[in-house]
């Protein structure tokens, strides 16, 4: 299944040649087509380009919800592309954080039980997960909002709840979907502070975009066109970015 | 660690389930009604079965029972307006020794003479049926007495004047006292009391008591030689004369796995003794098998009609999860993200329904139960609820549940997560 944990500045990912083909009536898209990429543990990656450039793809085959149909993906170690659907739902479950646009919390659980729900996968023990869940909505500053539903939150709540969700199994890498998309200015420098203060914890993230400003918090940017790499810049907010 | 994510698991499928009250409701109340239906639909089915073969069994399983009946020629005759000739038909007494002396397997006849008299106990007056009959009828019915005894041999030999009274006729003429030794008056006849039967105790004490309570019985040979074999019936103006020696024979045979061929032999030492079918045989045995044989069928009518309701209930069932299901795409997308297997997905949804329909299934288990307490009220028909109807019809309840939501459950999981994240 997935190998040992890896050891610090150990390559996460890697991406040799990844394609996702896929048909859409007589037409062969090519939603990624060749990408070549290395995550390390800790780094801060932003991925841009417009839409279609394949950035959502590229994002899903990371967090193990699509498969490549070509190239090889390793994901600590293990290639992803030979996994049965129960593994790759381990690995989401073990290794993957998830965080999206729409902040995708289910709306008839509590803060604490939507903050639940990955552990319950993993067959952690209501007391520890109860415990933990406490523990990251502390994080997020969400202390007082435990026993509310997500409809009586606001946008940036939602997200931070989110958020926490995403790091209740301790991932090793934390996906970002235009996460500050549904958000107005300030609440989106609030998020974008609070995945700064995990990136300084270690946490390694992958933010998908389209916000350049956004784009520039992390270290590296990588850009995408026509499903291809077409650069990668390092430390995108230092000097102007090109895209 | 496993009894926990199940329980969980069950939760969550209430909580969900709490989001739709009214939707949830709905879909329960198709289960309950069909599964009430099942257990309803059985109770008075078994019931039924059940009053009839107590009925027959009554009769006694080694009986054969003989009856004289009018042949309908006769009746045609009769209606022509001959009214001063007495008919002569049915059973006689030569029967009785035939049957006794030809068929190896029978152990007891019993001859009965059923006569409508009047019955006097000082100023009391009831009508009754005089019975005529021999000492071994008592031991042939099961009859039982509550007090004094029933008729002897000698009673027999020597055509005594006493009489045995049925439960009902002994409480019309004596409310207050004992009747034993009491004088009665039978018809112009004076009788003494000599005994008292039981009263039919519960419902495995029909024996014979259906017609024995409301009787007097006598010596035959006392009732032949006081009433004669005439009666006569007095009908719309016009009087009929009957000669009948005897209204029934009761043949007891040795073994109960005889009594099929004894019938057949005695079916066809009558054919030879009478002319006319101017009698009737009535086989116990073969009414239960015939009883039998029309429950299986009954119950498999009721269980079909009752089926299709849980059917329906099932259906509406996977109606509604498939909508649900459609509903929450998205949050099955979420958990798909969120490390949920297929087999967690199916889990939830299978759970959900299971829930639905075990609480409705349970809901109807009540109104199983109320139905046909409710019928045996209004109508006083028997009916008898078994927990195994109760249990068959959660069973099916709960097998409701999981083959109808296995297909919006699988529905579920085969969803592409990324597709499923996308859903609006």
């Amino acid at each position: 299944m997935v190998t040992a944990e890896p050891d610090s500045n150990e390559t996460l990912v890697r991406f040799e040649g990844v394609e996702r083909h896929y048909r859409m009536g007589e037409n062969l898209v090519r939603a990624l087509d060749g990408v070549d990429l290395e995550i390390r543990r800790g780094e801060y990656w932003s991925i841009m380009g417009r839409s279609g450039s394949g950035k959502s793809t590229l994002l899903n085959v990371l967090g193990c919800l699509d498969r490549p149909t070509g190239g090889r993906y390793l994901l600590g170690g293990t290639d992803v592309g030979g996994l049965e659907d129960d593994e790759l739902s381990s690995i989401r479950g073990l290794r993957i954080g998830f965080i999206f646009q729409s902040f995708n919390l289910i709306p008839q659980l509590t803060v604490l039980e939507n903050l639940e729900v990955p552990l319950f996968y993993q067959r952690v023990s209501p007391r520890e997960a109860a415990e933990r869940a406490v523990y990251f909505a502390g994080k997020v500053g969400l202390e007082g909002r435990l026993h509310h539903k997500p409809n009586e939150l606001s946008g940036g709540q939602q997200q931070r709840v989110a958020i926490a969700r995403a790091m209740m199994n301790d991932p090793l890498i934390l996906l970002a979907d235009e996460a500050t998309g549904n958000l107005d200015s300030n609440t989106e420098t609030e998020i974008l502070a609070l995945l700064d203060e995990l990136h300084e914890e270690g946490k390694t993230i992958v933010m998908v975009t389209h916000a350049e400003k956004v784009a520039a918090r992390a270290e590296r940017m990588l850009v995408l066109k026509d499903g291809r790499v077409e650069k990668v810049v390092e430390n995108p907010g230092r000097g102007p970015a090109r895209c | 660690m496993l009894n926990t994510t199940w329980i969980r698991t069950i939760k969550l499928g209430f909580k969900s389930l709490m989001l739709h009250k009214l939707r949830s409701a709905l879909t329960a109340l198709g289960i309950l009604f069909g599964v009430s239906s099942v257990i309803a639909m059985l109770s008075i089915g078994e019931g039924a079965s059940f009053e009839a073969q107590e009925k027959i069994k009554a009769l006694g399983s080694n009986n054969i029972l003989l009856e004289s009946r009018k042949p309908p020629e006769k009746e045609n005759q009769q209606s022509q307006g001959t009214s001063f000739s007495a008919q002569e038909y049915g059973l006689t007494y030569d029967d009785a020794i035939a049957i006794a002396e030809t068929l190896p397997a029978v152990e007891v006849v019993v001859p009965i003479r059923s006569i409508p008299k009047r019955v006097r106990f000082g100023s009391r007056v009831v009508n009754a049926q005089v019975m005529g009959t021999v000492p071994t009828f008592a031991a042939v019915t099961g009859t039982r007495l509550a007090h004094g005894r029933f008729l002897s041999r000698v009673d027999l030999e020597r055509k005594r004047n006493v009489a045995v009274l049925g439960a009902e006729l002994a409480r019309k003429l004596f409310p207050l006292t004992d009747p034993i030794g009491k004088p009665i008056r039978i018809g112009a006849e004076s009788f003494r009391v000599i005994g008292e039967l039981a009263p039919p105790g519960g419902a495995n004490d029909a024996s014979a008591s259906a017609t024995a309570t409301g009787a007097v019985f006598v010596p035959l040979s006392a009732a032949r030689s006081f009433f004669g074999e005439l009666t006569v019936k007095v009908s719309s103006g016009s009087r009929e004369f009957e000669r009948v020696q005897l209204h029934r024979i009761q043949v007891r045979v040795d073994d109960p796995g005889n009594v099929l061929d004894t019938s057949t032999a005695l079916r066809a030492l009558m054919r030879k003794r009478h002319k006319e079918i101017d009698y009737a045989v009535e086989v116990p045995l073969e009414l239960l098998r015939r009883a039998e044989e029309i429950k299986r069928t009954f119950n498999i009518v009721l269980g079909s009609i009752a089926g299709i309701s849980l059917l329906v209930g099932g259906i509406g069932i996977m109606n509604v999860m498939l909508a649900t299901v459609t509903e929450r795409t998205r949050e099955i997308g979420i958990r798909r993200a969120l490390g949920a297997r297929r087999g967690h997905i199916v889990a939830q949804f299978l759970v959900e329904t299971v829930v639905l329909s075990c609480l409705g299934g349970l809901l109807g288990i009540l109104l199983g139960i109320a139905i046909p307490g409710l019928v045996e009220y209004w109508t006083s028909q028997k009916t008898i609820v078994r927990p195994v109807f109760a249990a068959l019809a959660f069973g099916i309840s709960a097998g409701v549940g999981i083959v109808f939501g296995l297909y919006p459950a699988w529905r579920a999981a085969q969803m592409d997560p990324v597709e499923a994240l996308r859903h609006e």
